[in-house]
């Protein structure tokens, strides 16, 4: 059993792929989630009274300090009729608000002062102000911190094995487990993150450049 | 709830030695990892070709392929192919030393870059050695730099740590794990798990403040204390281009 079994590799690359499928969608459910949870958090986290934003700091702070293996199993041994996956992502997706939102509020804390006092001249309401002028200059210099959360969701969610969801990693230990071909199939995982993950940290240090940062 | 508190005081020694694994971990991984950033880092600054390609390929190979598959490739890929077999607490240490010491080549990259052009200008015209002009001029001043982004990898390696359980190192996660099967209070179980965390991450943070304080002092900054308390900030984890 020593050496790299090239036989065992072609076998486990189409599982391996078809776990690709699922960490995909995974991820990118996830990022969705983390992108619109963190705004709501941001957005919270200005609110006038002080009776929401310390609970609301409290509570993200604590999700950003703790272990998302430790939420992951907790959740679905406490939510044990929801399907895994489901579990998954809105643990990830909660998990990476809590960094979005910083984010977030960077993004907000830029649009320039200015900006919000001529919302005021023109006596736009609260929810035409954020909507027309301040998110839409927020967002755009938040987009490529967003992305690079979303690389690193991407290479967490071999995670979700832990809870039985069929990705990628589930997929490779499985066959490692039932062929004792381990090295071949994490060997074939981590190929494939790596292919997958290094063009897009490429892509998005390119669009953080052009948008000047 | 006072089941499960009972057989905590009852197991202490049990879940005391689960701790000192968690924490061994986090310490010796984090030390691997940080001569692992220096190494990398200053390679990438480097005038030759070769240092600056080494450091690259290394740097993106482990940032790239997920620390999930990179410890079980270490506990479950290595043995059969190379006859080695490392202990579940080694291959932890390995793996998240390896892993966020490339992250961390990128914070030592970006904030050598960031000292002035001016002092290195200085530090020849006073000709200095190499060797002083990085001692006593350059690092000193982009340490400082270093230390945020440094707290925030540290505080997710040790949230990186309960990733023992799956290969069967006895950490903190494990033990609690254990007491939760023996009471069933899932709840309690996985909320204390999280309170704990919570402080270790919390006493991480302090101690880096204070170190982020003594390194801005040796600058002639002078902080006030308050700086020791504060939270660390999430937006610098993102430097470095993809966490």
């Amino acid at each position: 059993m020593n050496g790299f079994d090239w036989e065992a590799a072609g076998d486990v690359l189409p599982l391996v792929l078809q776990g690709f499928k699922v960490t995909l969608l995974a991820t990118v459910l996830g990022t969705l989630v983390a992108a619109v949870l963190g705004l709501a958090v941001a957005m919270a986290g200005r609110a006038p009274s002080r009776f929401v934003t310390v609970p609301v700091r409290v509570v993200m702070e604590f999700v950003r300090s703790t272990p998302l293996l430790v939420q992951l199993v907790g959740a679905a041994a406490l939510f044990n009729t929801v399907e895994p996956l489901v579990i998954g992502i809105a643990v990830l997706g909660v998990h990476y608000a809590a960094y979005t939102s910083e984010v977030y509020r960077a993004g907000i804390d830029g649009v320039p002062k200015g900006q919000w006092e001529a919302c005021r001249a023109l006596s736009l309401p609260p929810r035409r102000a954020w909507q027309a002028v301040i998110l839409p200059q927020a967002v755009r210099n938040v987009l490529p911190a967003l992305g690079n959360y979303a690389i690193s969701m991407f290479k967490e969610t071999p995670f979700l094995a832990v809870i039985m969801v069929q990705e990628m990693v589930f997929e490779a230990r499985k066959y490692g487990a039932e062929h004792f071909a381990y090295t071949e199939a994490f060997t074939l995982a981590g190929l494939v993150f790596l292919v997958a993950s290094y063009p897009t940290s490429l892509l998005m240090r390119k669009l953080e450049k052009r948008l000047g940062h | 709830m006072s089941d499960f508190f009972s057989l905590l005081a009852e197991e202490f020694p049990q879940v005391r030695s689960g701790l000192w694994v968690t924490l061994e971990a986090t310490v010796l991984g984090a030390l691997l990892a940080l001569v692992l950033a220096f190494a990398l880092g200053l390679m990438a600054g480097s005038r030759l070709l070769l240092a600056r390609g080494v450091s690259r390929v290394v740097v993106e190979f482990f940032r790239g392929t997920s620390l999930y598959v990179q410890l079980f490739w270490l506990y479950y890929a290595m043995p059969p192919l190379t006859g080695y077999e490392l202990t579940p607490l080694v291959c932890g240490v390995v793996a998240f030393g390896l892993n966020f010491g490339a992250y961390g080549a990128e914070v030592v990259r970006g904030a050598v870059n960031s000292v002035p052009r001016g002092q290195y200008e200085a530090a020849i015209a006073l000709n200095l050695s190499p060797a002083r002009r990085l001692w006593k001029v350059i690092l000193p001043q982009a340490w400082v730099q270093m230390i945020p982004s440094f707290t925030n990898l540290l505080i997710q390696l040790l949230k990186a740590t309960p990733l023992l359980w799956l290969i069967s190192a006895a950490d903190l996660m494990t033990v609690v794990q254990t007491l939760r099967d023996r009471t069933g209070e899932t709840l309690t179980a996985y909320l204390t798990l999280l309170a704990a965390y919570f402080v270790l991450a919390y006493a991480l943070t302090l101690l880096m403040n204070l170190l982020e304080r003594t390194a801005k002092r040796r600058l002639g900054l002078e902080p006030g204390a308050k700086s020791l308390f504060k939270s660390r900030s999430a937006t610098t984890a993102t430097t470095g281009g993809a966490a």
